[in-house]
């Protein structure tokens, strides 16, 4: 009896583990409702790039109406129905709708979920040393969840009257008000269950997350032994477990105020020349609930990917990744500042200058672990032995991108020079480069490196070139133009210029703008094609294409349940031991013991491991003393 | 080899208990959020603050379920001395207990409507907020009364006594933490009655 029991999880031993598995795999267990880590993850990766494809196509869709406001094309009735574009042109609530899902799908359904969730799910138990997540079957909930939730939310395409409209902050009373627009009506309230689910998607695989990396590490895995992958990722859970609650109960509140006549954000509503009776709510309430959670938010979105991009500009400088133990601090510090900024987006709502002055200086001071983080993958760089596989173009693509859209939330987040700018178009330009661009580099560097962990098999390297070079220009092309507009006082979320005499003049940029934007579309199909080829025709992967360091490349090609057919490996070194002097290879994997490269021992790689190989540093010593 | 078992069982527990305490925190977090709000929504202008006298039934109902923290204890304390009867008695006991509270709350809202004429579409939302204080710990105390259902099932002294003191730890984990939740409501809500 207790043997059953105990024995419904992995076995330690190889024996019981096949045994088990063998008889009860079906196709549904094992490719709909699998609870096995990677798995998961690829089901994870394929949501997320087919909602990022539709959200890109949704994009293109209001470029268009930005570049010709006046011309009507009639292949868009076709395609969008006689409701969403009447006799050619974009109806201009659907604009809104447009921009909103377009939003929405972006920074959560791609860059958290599909982000957090893919190269979670793959690494942390491939990079720790576990043969699952904590909570398999929570996992697997998480991406059903989240599933559910994509279905939700493209589903309000299919109404008669709008998908949500007010914007991917959804500010009351736009969002509040079924009759607002049309876009407030059903569609928003399925954007609000969709969210719901979507929310608690992410709660159980931040959950999963933590408790993964907290207790289910391999033997000799110390904290300060993990990769940065693991850390941004365990640091970005958390930042999710504490934010996202908080928007739960911004949405519950705006639920009551749009079903149940309530005030929380209403006051004084007057709906087409008829007074509502909601008195004495605050709208400012929701902007502070939402930006609660929205700020870490951007951050639950970037943290990954520079975990990504360490790990992948580590391994391909042929270098120990710059400055460890302040990336580490870095992520830390970032982690907690980002919960003290939230005001940066509220500075013109007329809050207290003096607040607005204390919110000033912590953003300005959450620049400075950027800026550390920043320095020390240049340093990486400088003289590395570098190999420019497009994963390594894609982690350098980042850097360019987070440089250039930071500088512009220094800008930003001076008050006296937000209020000129905000909500215009520069803040636009600022977060589609550091968070759009930078954040979708760091996730396409993720897929072209572990593409081969995934699915056994490599990406086609001149593909992923001539998608690196188109999108990275193209990106650039879109949204650098966005900041002269911007500083022009061009508004964003506007339909069109045309009826503003002094805005007329930006359409030209607008037609160029869109016609880049529909380049760097279709250069995806060169990523697509490449990503779908490959996982059938690719060429086959070696187990450690990259010579990495890392745990994951010491599981057998055929990714098998449990990961590793023996024992899990005891980890011994830091993962960052790239062309260490004295060593004949230029990696040294975390699994060789430093009794196994006496000729490369130093004294420092014992700092941070006070227990266990002492003997080593003698030797070690007394090696140097010899030379 | 029963030791071996035992091993691996705790190898595969832990950090599944260690979600729940993650989860208290993403509830607590919830909390927090909504009282935040309530300050600043207080905060922000005349006539935003509760200006009523918190029913008194709310003491009845304080009372009650810390008396249900202590019989979760006492139930806790029985399972792991593997007495079973008494380990059932003292969750039948939480149970009746957890649903007098829910009653109590319940009555606490007809008093509130019905007596005080104090209605949750209020053009004083901060009066809103009582009911979605309570009305959202309520739905905690529900999902905690599933728990404590589930483990009466697990009582029966048939199920392996790792699952039964499993299921009890993580549920009285839960049931302690929104007792203290209620507690922390309750005083935050008679510190801003005025
Ligand atoms: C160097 C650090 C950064 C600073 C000082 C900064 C500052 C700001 C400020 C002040 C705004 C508000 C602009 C306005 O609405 O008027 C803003 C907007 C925004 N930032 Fe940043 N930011 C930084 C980094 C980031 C990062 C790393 C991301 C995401 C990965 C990001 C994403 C966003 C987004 C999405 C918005 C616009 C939200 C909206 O209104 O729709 N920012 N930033
Ligand atoms: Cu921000």
């Amino acid at each position: 009896m207790s043997t059953l029991a105990v024995h419904d999880h992995h076995g330690v031993e190889h024996h019981d583990h096949d045994h088990e598995h063998h008889h009860n795999e079906t196709f549904i267990s094992k490719y709909i409702f699998s609870m096995d880590h990677k798995m998961i993850a690829k089901q994870f990766l394929i949501t997320g790039i087919t909602m990022a494809v539709i959200a890109m196509i949704l994009s293109i869709l209001f470029r268009i109406q930005l570049a010709y406001p006046d011309k009507s094309f009639p292949f868009l009735e076709t395609l969008l129905g006689k409701n969403f574009a009447p006799g050619g042109r974009l109806d201009s609530n659907f604009y809104l709708s447009l921009v909103t899902i377009h939003g929405t799908i972006m920074v959560f359904f791609v860059l958290t979920a599909g982000l957090s969730g893919t190269f979670s799910n793959l690494l942390i138990p491939f990079q720790v040393g576990a043969r699952d997540m904590a909570s398999p079957f929570m996992n697997m909930l998480s991406y059903w969840l989240f599933f559910t939730a994509s279905v939700i939310m493209l589903s309000s395409f299919l109404l008669q009257t709008q998908p949500a409209g007010p914007g991917w902050t959804i500010y009351p009373p736009l969002s509040a008000l079924p009759k607002a627009m049309p876009g407030s009506g059903m569609g928003m309230t399925l954007w609000l269950i969709s969210m719901v689910l979507f929310v608690a998607s992410s709660l159980m695989g931040g959950i999963n997350y933590v408790s993964t990396v907290l207790n289910m590490r391999t033997k000799g895995m110390d904290l300060w032994k993990m990769p940065l992958t693991i850390w941004a990722f365990f640091l970005t859970a958390i930042l999710g477990i504490l934010a996202f609650p908080v928007l739960v109960a911004g949405v519950v509140l705006l639920i009551f105020d749009r079903s149940f006549g309530t005030s929380f954000y209403l006051s004084d509503i007057v709906v087409q020349g008829q007074v509502m009776n909601f008195e004495g709510g605050s709208p400012i309430l929701f902007q502070h609930l939402f930006w609660f959670l929205g700020h870490p938010e951007v951050y639950i979105v970037i943290m990954p990917a520079m975990g990504l991009v360490s790990e992948v500009m580590a391994v391909n400088s042929r270098k120990p990744i710059f400055g460890y133990h302040a990336m580490v601090y870095s992520l830390i510090g970032i982690t907690v500042l980002s919960f003290i900024v939230w005001g940066h987006h509220m500075f013109v709502t007329g809050m207290n200058p003096f607040l607005g002055g204390v919110f000033m200086i912590t953003t300005l001071i959450i620049a400075v672990p950027s800026a550390v983080k920043t320095f020390n993958w240049l340093a990486t760089l400088w003289r590395g032995n570098i190999r420019f596989t497009p994963a390594m173009l894609f982690s350098i693509g980042f850097v360019s991108f987070f440089i250039s859209g930071g500088i512009t939330g220094i800008f930003l987040g001076n008050a006296t020079l937000d209020i000129n700018l905000h909500d215009t178009y520069f803040v636009v330009a600022h977060f589609h480069l550091v968070m759009g661009s930078a954040a979708i580099f760091g996730m396409l560097a993720g897929v072209y490196h572990w593409f081969p962990k995934m699915y056994g098999r490599l990406m086609d390297e001149k593909l992923g070139y001539l998608h690196f070079w188109l999108t990275f220009i193209g990106a650039y092309l879109v949204f650098f133009p966005m900041h002269f507009m911007g500083l022009d006082g061009v508004p964003r979320r506007y339909y069109s210029f045309t009826e503003i005499e002094s805005l007329k003049q930006w359409v030209s940029v607008n037609t160029f703008i869109t016609w880049a934007a529909i380049m760097a579309a279709l250069a995806q199909v060169a990523f697509l094609f490449n990503f779908f080829y490959s996982i059938f025709k690719g060429k086959h992967a070696t187990q450690n294409p990259w010579g990495s360091n890392t745990l994951e490349w010491t599981t057998p090609v055929e990714r098998i349940h449990g990961n590793w057919p023996g024992e899990i490996p005891t980890v011994y070194r830091w993962p960052y031991d790239y062309s260490k002097p004295g060593h004949d290879e230029d990696f040294i994997p975390q699994t060789v013991p430093f009794s196994q490269t006496m000729s490369s021992n130093l004294p420092h790689d014992f700092e941070d491991s006070p227990v266990g190989d002492q003997e080593w540093v003698n030797t070690s010593k007394s090696n140097e003393h010899v030379k | 080899m029963a030791q071996l078992q035992q091993d691996k069982e705790k190898l595969n527990l832990a950090p599944k208990k260690f979600n729940m305490w993650i989860f208290l925190f993403t509830s607590f977090m919830f909390f927090m959020a909504l009282t935040s709000g309530f300050i600043v929504y207080t905060g922000a202008g005349k006539g935003h603050e509760l200006n009523f006298k918190i029913p008194d039934i709310f003491i009845a109902s304080t009372a009650v379920i810390i008396l249900s923290s202590g019989t979760m204890y006492m139930a806790s304390k029985a399972a792991k001395g593997l007495q079973f009867a008494k380990q059932r008695m003292f969750l039948l006991l939480t149970i009746a207990l957890g649903i007098a509270f829910f009653a109590l709350q319940v009555y606490g809202w007809y008093i509130m409507a019905i007596k005080m004429q104090i209605y949750f579409a209020n053009p004083n939302a901060s009066r809103s907020f009582v009911y979605v204080f309570t009305g959202m710990h309520l739905l905690h105390i529900f999902a905690g009364l599933v728990l404590l259902l589930n483990n009466l099932r697990k009582s029966n002294g048939k199920t392996p006594q790792v699952k039964n003191l499993y299921s009890m730890e993580m549920s009285s984990l839960f049931w302690h933490f929104v007792d203290i939740v209620w507690i922390y409501l309750y005083v935050f809500l008679l510190l801003n009655q005025h």
